[in-house]
């Protein structure tokens, strides 16, 4: 399997408070990782490192090229963080917003080269769409949001929207989705909906996909591997491992409460 | 009657440089009202004071000096905004002050206002030279084509830029693109309205079009029919009425502004009201 993403001793500070401590992750290509940890636990420090928006110590390798080297890749990632701040009277539909993920064919070509010379299969549903409009229609369609295609974005629900970026990220074929916490405040019904577009998207389009959440019945039914961290990673490997090491479980649940605690 | 009026050479070129400002104001305004950039235009228009107070001391074709000047005060802005600490409205405020201090202090240094500066403050759009109305023209059709290029960038900027950023867009460069095309927008646009209601025109029509709830194609057709409605509109009543043209184009903007929130709230209400109703039966 090929590697798509690798980060080797990451450290992330501010000022003296360490945020991520130590973390190594691999994601093998076609996984769908779940990153679990409390509230305050460097998840999101860390997909914000892995975008080049936030400067580490170690090693970020992102489809197998190094730290140096990866930065024009970084549009072949996905990323939906746990809430997109935008202008709620802004005057975009559902469509226009979707649109903004279409990347032009030069740049495309680009990334082809660079990503062949390393051996990926680069699975491109929508860049084979002649019309951009075509592009759009079948992205909302993988997401569920073909009838709100003409809504301006700021009257949709937070689940709605978050699917709406989803399909902002797929327009341009990406290799990995990283989702942060994307249901947070969603309701139920929205959150079941959520999570089988993102289990269609890693298993039709073969999207890899890091997705951090609290809900752990949802990363032990969607997820095959599991990252489990609070500042520092105290366990990264198959899903079936994670779930059946009660000491694990029984750490992660208390260290939950803490935070939980401290946070009220 | 109207078309004995379009017979005089001084409203053909009104006319024709206030639709090409119209145009640009309202296009540009729309990304400049959604990136909280609203008073963006009262800034670079007071550098821009101070930009043609050197060029008529000079005796330099002032809007050339207001073009470098508001240039120079726009990167300075987008400078001060990305450099420091300073909020975005206390940028356009020093940067305000610093152009309209220049202004004063070259405008008392060579004996008090002249005519030409009192036209640049409040306007005349029906007395524009032929070369004013040339420059205005050409200069309005270079920044539509620049945008119709780059609007989707600017879009994508505008409603995220760290979204934009992690696209791939070089959102720097765009930044600094967006403020020289929004500083030549406000030079362009002075001969219209004038230094002190150049914000009007950039913001108004576009917050009207927003409130109508489309998309961003429509809004920004939208926002360009208000405009160019207001200028219409001013430039004829000025004319028969004997107004300032600027003053009557603004407060044309500002009522089809009202027509608009009444509307709106007009459906509300009646939104309201019917769904009373069928909560009641």
């Amino acid at each position: 399997m090929t590697r798509i993403l690798q980060t080797e001793n990451v450290t992330i500070r501010y000022g003296d408070h360490v945020a991520v401590d130590d973390i190594s992750v691999n994601v093998a290509e076609g996984d769908l990782l779940g990153i679990v940890g409390p509230n305050g636990a460097g998840k999101s420090t860390l997909f914000r490192a892995i975008l080049g928006l936030q400067p580490y110590d170690g090693t970020i390798r992102l489809f197998d090229y190094g730290p140096d080297k990866y930065g024009p890749l970084i549009p072949l990632v996905g990323y939906v963080p746990q809430k997109i701040q935008f202008e709620q009277n802004f005057p975009a539909t559902v469509s226009d917003v979707v649109s903004m993920g279409i990347i032009s064919e030069k740049k495309t070509a680009e990334w082809e080269k660079l990503i062949k010379e390393r051996g990926y299969h680069w699975n491109r549903v929508y860049g084979k769409m002649d019309r951009k409009e075509d592009r759009i229609v079948e992205a909302l369609k993988i997401t569920g949001l073909e009838r709100l295609k003409d809504r301006r974005i700021g009257e949709l629900s937070s689940g709605e929207q978050q699917r709406v970026f989803i399909a902002k990220s797929l327009v341009k074929d990406p290799l990995l989705l990283i989702l942060d916490e994307p249901v947070t405040s969603v309701d139920v019904e929205s959150q079941t909906r959520f999570y089988n577009v993102i289990k269609k998207i890693n298993e039709d389009n073969k999207i890899t996909i890091i997705w951090s959440s609290h809900d752990l019945d949802a990363i032990e039914k969607y997820a095959n591997k599991v990252a489990c961290m609070n500042r520092n990673l105290f366990f990264h490997g198959d899903k079936d491992h994670f779930f059946a090491d009660e000491k694990i479980l029984k750490t992660y649940t208390e260290a939950t409460m803490q935070m939980h605690m401290h946070d009220h | 009657m109207v078309i004995e009026v379009l017979a005089h050479g001084f409203m053909q070129k009104a006319l024709l440089a206030g639709i090409a400002v119209a145009i640009v104001c309202s296009f540009m305004g729309t990304f400049l009202v959604l990136r909280r950039y609203a008073l963006f235009g009262d800034g670079i228009a007071h550098v821009a004071f101070g930009g043609i107070s050197i060029g008529l001391i000079m005796g330099v074709f002032p809007l050339w000096t207001a073009f470098v000047a508001a240039i120079l005060g726009g990167l300075g802005l987008q400078k001060l905004r990305s450099n420091t600490k300073i909020s975005g409205d206390a940028a356009v405020a020093i940067v305000l002050v610093s152009g309209l201090a220049v202004g004063v202090l070259l405008v008392s240094a060579s004996g008090g206002f002249s005519v030409d500066l009192f036209s640049f403050l409040f306007g005349n759009i029906l007395l524009i030279s032929d070369e004013d109305m040339i420059l205005i023209v050409a200069v309005s059709a270079g920044i539509i084509g620049t945008l119709l290029v780059l609007h989707k960038q600017f879009l994508h900027l505008t409603f995220n830029e760290e979204q934009a950023k992690i696209s791939g867009l070089n959102v720097t460069l765009l930044n600094y693109v967006f403020v020289v095309l929004a500083a030549i927008t406000v030079v362009t646009s002075m001969r219209l309205v004038g230094i002190l209601l150049i914000s009007a025109l950039i913001v108004i029509p576009n917050i009207s079009a927003i409130m109508l709830g489309k998309g961003f194609k429509k809004t920004v057709g939208t926002a360009i029919l208000f405009s160019v409605l207001s200028v219409v509109i001013g430039i004829f009543f000025s004319y028969y009425f004997d107004l300032a043209p600027s003053g009557t184009i603004v407060l044309i903007a500002v009522a089809i502004l009202l027509i608009v929130l009444t509307m709106k709230s007009t459906r509300f209400v009646r939104k309201k009201q019917s769904q009373t109703m069928s909560d009641a039966s």
